[in-house]
């Protein structure tokens, strides 16, 4: 009889889906959709996220321990929420710039937005396994959303390959986890944790799932897909993909490492996650040298930031753990800031996506040069945005937990990244204007890229008053 | 623990052994003398015209998928139905509108694709 | 009001934001010169409403915490913005945000017509907020991030004529050597923070001090810290051997010297030792290293200022002389002596400023007073004020610099010892003898400018006024601070007012050696009389016989030039610290050590890694299998690992 009520603690939930089904009946019945679903899709999101957080102290589990509210859970909803609107309310124009208008676009992200949620929520095997099959399909269809485009279509097809790749080995993991541990309840598993870990079968039942996930946040050597989908797909998707999509697949690995991070159970995974976070920071932030494109050098540079978290798996505690999710969060706004950038000075048919497209910017368009110079000293971690406390929290965490030479070659590879996002500043400040590119005016996407870049400001003045709520509610 | 799944590699073994045994024992001793009527595509016993390799209009896949969808449908509508008095005994009305409201949802989503025109043949 | 101080900080930095994003565009002088001082005077409405919440509060409960939000928080390594609301804080904010908006109005007519008008507005008022945290803060990191905010605005209104030449450079130099001195400083400063936080495992004031009180032994560790926090102090507050950049500081606008090169940031070095008496008391023998440097710098600084011709360089150095006697009375443990001088100081050093700069308004920015004669009749306000200002700083009886001065000088001699009382003694004859050299030729005596030239003449109500209003406080000001030899028993209102905050420090210096009052009285009847002599000297001098002070100069030449010279030190660390650094540093650290060896490695680390980059980039064949490959073989290691390390 439960369930008759328990439906209603998911009103976040209930409110996007319900959003969903009406955006579909709004895109049918009238003409003038395209002006009233973006504004619908940032009200609802903007509600799930304000009740989330407004109720993130308020931890249950739900449906016999399928699933979760509160906490953290709350946490990656605020983040998926706000990030999906931000990214909403920054494609507007941009979608009608580069003649995408479709409908579906707004119910597909508000689709994926409930997968991601499904899958922070989750407090079972399959339970996320429906999470991420929302998420991952909507992305695949949105990289490809502008068939027109030769890009789009590549992306969407190239991701969606290695994608459902990916994705079978996650399900051959839970299959195996299964079999070992005879339950898909992660409580239950997480609690028997110290018996299955030495079973061979449960541990490669673990390690496929745990893979199928560091290919979702592009941890290497499962990122080949990244630069080229990246950059094939729609500015904005792409800016969803790399930030909430990451965050979503965070969230699973920190629930189903959750004995390890607070049962003081020893991390057989140190090892490999130390040398996964190596290997992609330091891949990433070489390579993202050698780009001329800016969206290319920004997967890139994905790549190396999902190495500087894998970091605070390695380590393995609580603090490693709300580093991770706070870092999350700066990088959330940081990196749809600088989407938003782009897909601002972006032309209509993908042109100016080219570094030199940069130069002598500041004289063109302050405004924008001086937001997208703030996401590039963040995405550097350069204090005091919030980038820098984001690594500030793992690089600390990771040295409690021993491995400082982690922290030493996370430090390293930040230097290094520094390079290429300070090019950026360069060609903007400090070059003459080379082409002649127009930036047409946006409002709303104006407005997107100044909430992110107040977000980062005030998590990088103001890091305690995210990471304090982080912390109290990780005791849960 | 490994042993007791021996048996089970043991019959894989024997099974790709005896099929490729046997693909390759017709190669072997089978006499192989082929010809132009031999070789072509078996159409029915009557002429192949054109390519094999032929593409089917994409609106064939669609109707396909739509197929599918109410497939679903169907099976979930099945044992629903089948057990429907005793989950009403259970649950009184709150079995009943979960189903509604899934099928408002499917009916809702092939209103969508009507309306888009993906039931339009040309 | 006490909770709501946080204002007082956040509205200048408003001031700031609006002035200085927004100010070229606003345009308009009268605008922006009252977002600037009105932002300054609310602060110090705020700060006064503070004040009177904290007297009607008992004694005991008049150290209040206001906090903001917390910074960052990692491990015992608490650093929040909150600020301590206590007897002390609230004197210095009173004087920061009260002689900052008397200077902020000031300056709306004397930088009249300046094509950067908003800029100056918007750096007085970011420097206004920089010192609130200064003086506010309640840990040593906010009080560093002021103390580095003011060094930032110094250096920025010094350098506000950048264009221009100062004396032998030009005036970005002059900016440039306030800054690099200050840094010195600093990191004196850094190093005793990290001291701090090494010993007491803390950075906030009252567990840092709550700690300090009951530590005994340690007194190394109390040596050093005190020892770095006042090599960081020598620095801010202009004192030997890191006073040089003070008078070169004179580069900047008028009000910028008033300010903040007298009345506030370089008293952040007095208020700093003062705020830490407890650690400076725990220390002794540093103790009496501030007292001698600041005994030392008075002495030496007021003999400089007996020759000097430029307005401003006079009191340049009458500054440095004067914040040696604030150290001096910290020194001997006489911190309430201290704070009352700071703010006495604050008053008339920042109406003499002014003064001045009405006397540069009016002369076309003439500043050589060799140029000046005979200004009385033709500015009476800024003459009356002026010299209520100079009577005040000579200590003539009745007046603010009287009490304060006076209470410095016995308690050199009551905690100290009789040379200290004699040096100091000497410097207020010396004090009072440049300041009356400096009237007489402003003022007195024969017109020495060509009248086809200048057309001296009042300044504006919007520049007097201030001035007035400062010469009323230059006169009544002292008055809460009279010693108890003249109102008996706990007569000295200030001193009962700060006394809770320097309680412990005096508690365990234990000096108060028994000295009668008639003692007190004869001391000051012989200093108060030498420098009433001595202002009567320079007067007769300067206005009537000039001729005594040339024969005198040429009589003893080679003593004149050294003073005009300023002791050579100026020379002397050119050629010991400044050219051999410059020297080394252009032959082996440019052109070895950073051309060949760091360019190298920093270029050659580049190019590997570019080139290496540009190799593995063609891993991205862009085909999918590949992908899929490379995928494959990452989970087939992974696997691999995983079943080999059971």
């Amino acid at each position: 009889m439960t369930a008759n009520t328990e439906i209603f603690q998911l009103l976040p939930h209930l409110v996007i889906g319900v959003g969903i089904v009406l955006s579909v009946v709004i895109e049918i019945s009238t003409k003038k959709s395209e002006s009233i679903l973006p504004w619908f899709t940032i009200l609802i999101f903007v509600f799930a996220g304000a009740h989330s957080i407004i109720n993130v102290y308020d931890y249950q589990i739900l449906f016999g321990g399928m699933y979760a509210i509160g906490g953290v859970t709350a946490i990656f909803n605020f983040i998926f929420t706000i990030g999906a609107a931000i990214m909403v309310l920054n494609a507007v124009d941009y979608i009608k710039k580069s003649k995408m208008n479709f409908g579906e676009f707004y119910i597909l992200v508000q689709s994926s937005v409930l997968g991601m949620m499904l899958m922070a929520g989750a407090r079972d095997l399959f339970m996320i396994f429906i999470g991420l099959e929302l998420m991952s399909i909507c992305f695949y269809v949105l990289a490809g959303i502008n068939r027109s485009r030769m890009g789009n279509t590549e992306a969407a097809l190239k991701y969606f390959l290695l994608g459902a790749f990916a994705t079978g080995f996650i399900v051959f993991g839970i299959a195996l986890i299964y079999g070992t541990a005879k339950s898909t309840s992660i409580d239950q598993i997480v609690f028997a944790y110290e018996y299955f870990i030495t079973d061979v079968l449960f541990l490669t039942g673990l390690a496929l799932f745990v893979i199928g996930f560091l290919f979702k946040i592009a941890a290497f050597p499962f990122h080949m897909w990244v630069p080229d989908v990246y950059q094939g797909a729609a500015t904005p998707v792409t800016g969803l993909m790399s930030t909430t999509g990451k965050a979503a697949a965070f969230s699973v690995l920190i629930i189903i490492l959750s004995a390890v991070f607070t049962q003081n159970i020893t991390n057989n995974f140190e090892i490999l996650f130390a040398v996964i976070a190596t290997l992609s920071m330091l891949y990433g932030s070489i390579v993202a040298i050698a780009q001329d494109n800016l969206k290319r050098m920004l997967a890139y540079s994905s790549i190396a930031h999902a190495g500087y978290m894998t970091i605070g798996l390695a380590a393995g505690n609580i603090e490693s753990v709300s580093g991770i999710i706070f870092y999350l969060t700066a990088y959330a706004f940081m990196n749809l800031g600088a989407f938003g950038v782009i897909a601002l000075i972006e032309g209509s048919n993908e042109e100016n996506l080219d570094i030199n497209s940069y130069s002598g910017l500041n004289s063109k368009s302050p405004i924008l040069a001086g937001f997208m110079a703030l996401f590039m000293f963040a995405l550097a971690g350069i204090p005091p945005m919030a980038g820098f406390f984001g690594k500030y929290y793992v690089f600390v965490a990771s040295i409690k937990a021993d491995l400082t030479w982690l922290a030493i070659v996370g430090v390293f590879s930040s230097a290094i990244s520094v390079y290429f996002y300070l090019r950026v500043v360069v060609y903007m400040y400090f070059k003459d204007s080379t082409s002649s590119i127009i930036i047409k005016n946006s409002f709303t996407g104006l407005l997107a890229v100044i909430i992110s870049g107040l977000l980062v400001l005030v998590f990088g003045i103001l890091p305690d008053t995210l990471f304090s709520i982080i912390t109290s509610v990780l005791s849960y | 623990m490994i042993e007791q799944y021996l048996p089970i590699i043991l019959v894989l073994v024997v099974a790709a052994v005896f099929a490729a045994a046997i693909v390759f024992s017709s190669r072997l001793f089978g006499p192989q003398q082929p010809s132009k009527i031999k070789i072509m595509p078996y159409e029915s016993g009557k002429d192949p015209v054109g390519s094999t390799h032929e593409r089917v209009s994409i609106k064939y896949y669609i109707v396909a998928m739509m197929f599918i969808i109410f497939d679903i449908e169907v099976i979930y509508l099945y044992p629903w139905g089948v057990e429907f008095r005793n989950l009403y005994n259970e649950y009184g009305f709150f079995a009943f509108w979960p189903m509604l409201v899934f099928l408002i949802v499917l009916e809702l989503g092939f209103l969508y694709i009507y309306k888009k025109g993906a039931l339009k043949w040309d | 009001m006490i909770e709501l101080i946080y204002l007082t900080i956040l509205l200048p930095l408003l001031g700031f934001v609006i002035n200085g994003f927004f100010g070229k565009k606003i345009g308009n002088e009268k605008v922006i010169g009252l977002i600037g001082s009105s932002t300054v005077g609310i602060s110090f409405v705020i700060s006064l409403l503070a004040l009177i919440e904290t007297i009607n509060l008992p004694v005991e409960q008049r150290t209040n915490v206001v906090e903001l939000f917390t910074w960052m928080s990692v491990g015992s390594l608490n650093i929040s913005f909150s600020y301590l609301v206590d007897q002390l804080s609230l004197v210095m904010a009173l004087i920061v945000t009260g002689v900052g908006f008397l200077i902020h109005v000031y300056s709306i007519g004397y930088m009249h017509g300046d094509k950067g008008f908003y800029r100056f507005f918007a750096y007085m008022n970011l420097f206004i907020f920089a010192m609130m945290n200064l003086v506010l803060g309640d840990n040593f990191v906010v009080l560093f991030l002021g103390w580095e905010g003011v060094g930032l605005c110094s250096y920025l209104l010094i350098g506000y004529y950048y264009d221009q030449k100062f004396e032998k450079g030009t005036v970005a130099q002059a900016a440039k050597k306030a800054f690099i001195v200050n840094r010195i400083g600093d990191f004196g400063f850094l190093l005793g923070m990290f001291l701090i936080f090494e010993t007491f495992n803390s950075l906030n004031f009252l567990e840092v001090f709550s700690q300090a009180k009951h530590l005994t032994g340690a007194e190394s560790t109390f040596g050093f810290i005190a020892l770095f926090l006042f090599i960081g102090a020598t620095g801010k507050s202009a004192q030997i051997p890191l006073f040089v950049w003070l008078p070169d500081a004179m580069a900047g606008p008028t009000p910028v010297s008033a300010l903040i090169h007298a009345a506030t940031m370089v008293t952040a070095g007095v208020y700093m030792v003062a705020r830490a008496s407890i650690i400076f008391a725990s220390a002794p023998v540093i103790l009496a290293v501030v007292a001698v440097i600041g005994l030392l710098t008075a002495v030496f600084a007021a003999t400089i200022g007996l020759v000097q011709t430029d307005i401003k360089k006079v009191l340049a150095y009458s500054t440095v002389s004067q914040l040696g006697y604030m150290f001096l009375a910290a020194g001997v443990g006489a911190f309430s002596a201290a704070i009352f001088h700071v703010m006495t100081h604050a008053f008339f050093k920042a109406l003499l400023f002014l003064g001045a700069g009405s006397v540069i308004h009016s002369m076309h920015h003439q500043q050589d007073i060799m140029h000046y004669g005979g200004l009385k009749k033709y500015m009476p306000v800024t003459f009356l004020t002026f010299i209520i200002a100079a009577f005040a700083i000579s200590g003539f009886p009745g007046l603010s610099g009287f009490f304060s001065k006076d209470e410095i000088l016995w308690f050199s001699y009551a905690n100290g010892n009789f040379v200290y009382w004699l040096l100091g003694a000497l410097t207020a004859v010396l004090t009072a003898f440049y300041m009356f050299r400096l009237v007489s030729l402003t003022f007195f005596g024969e017109e020495r400018f060509s009248h086809d030239k200048y057309h001296p003449h009042e300044s504006p109500k919007v520049m007097t006024i201030p001035l007035i209003i400062l010469a009323v406080l230059s006169v009544i000001g002292g008055w809460i601070g009279i010693p108890e030899v003249f109102s008996g028993e706990h007569g000295n209102v200030f001193h009962n007012w700060l006394a809770p905050i320097f309680l412990d420090a005096e508690l365990k210096l234990a000096y108060y050696g028994a000295h009668s009052h008639t003692e007190e009285l004869i001391l000051m009847a012989i200093s108060v009389s030498a420098a009433l002599f001595s202002m009567y000297g320079a007067f007769k001098i300067y206005t009537q016989r000039r001729e005594i002070a040339e024969k005198f100069a040429l009589k003893f030449k080679k003593a004149y030039m050294v003073l005009l010279n300023k002791y050579y030190v100026d020379e002397f660390y050119e050629a010991t610290v400044i050219q051999p650094i410059q020297k080394s540093s252009e032959k082996f650290l440019w052109k070895i050590a950073d051309n060949k060896l760091i360019d190298g490695i920093v270029n050659g680390t580049a190019v590997v890694i570019t080139s290496f980059s540009s190799v593995i980039k063609k891993m991205q064949t862009g085909v999918a299998q590949v992908y899929a490959l490379i995928m494959m073989t990452g989970i087939a290691a992974i696997l691999f690992w995983i079943i080999l390390s059971l």
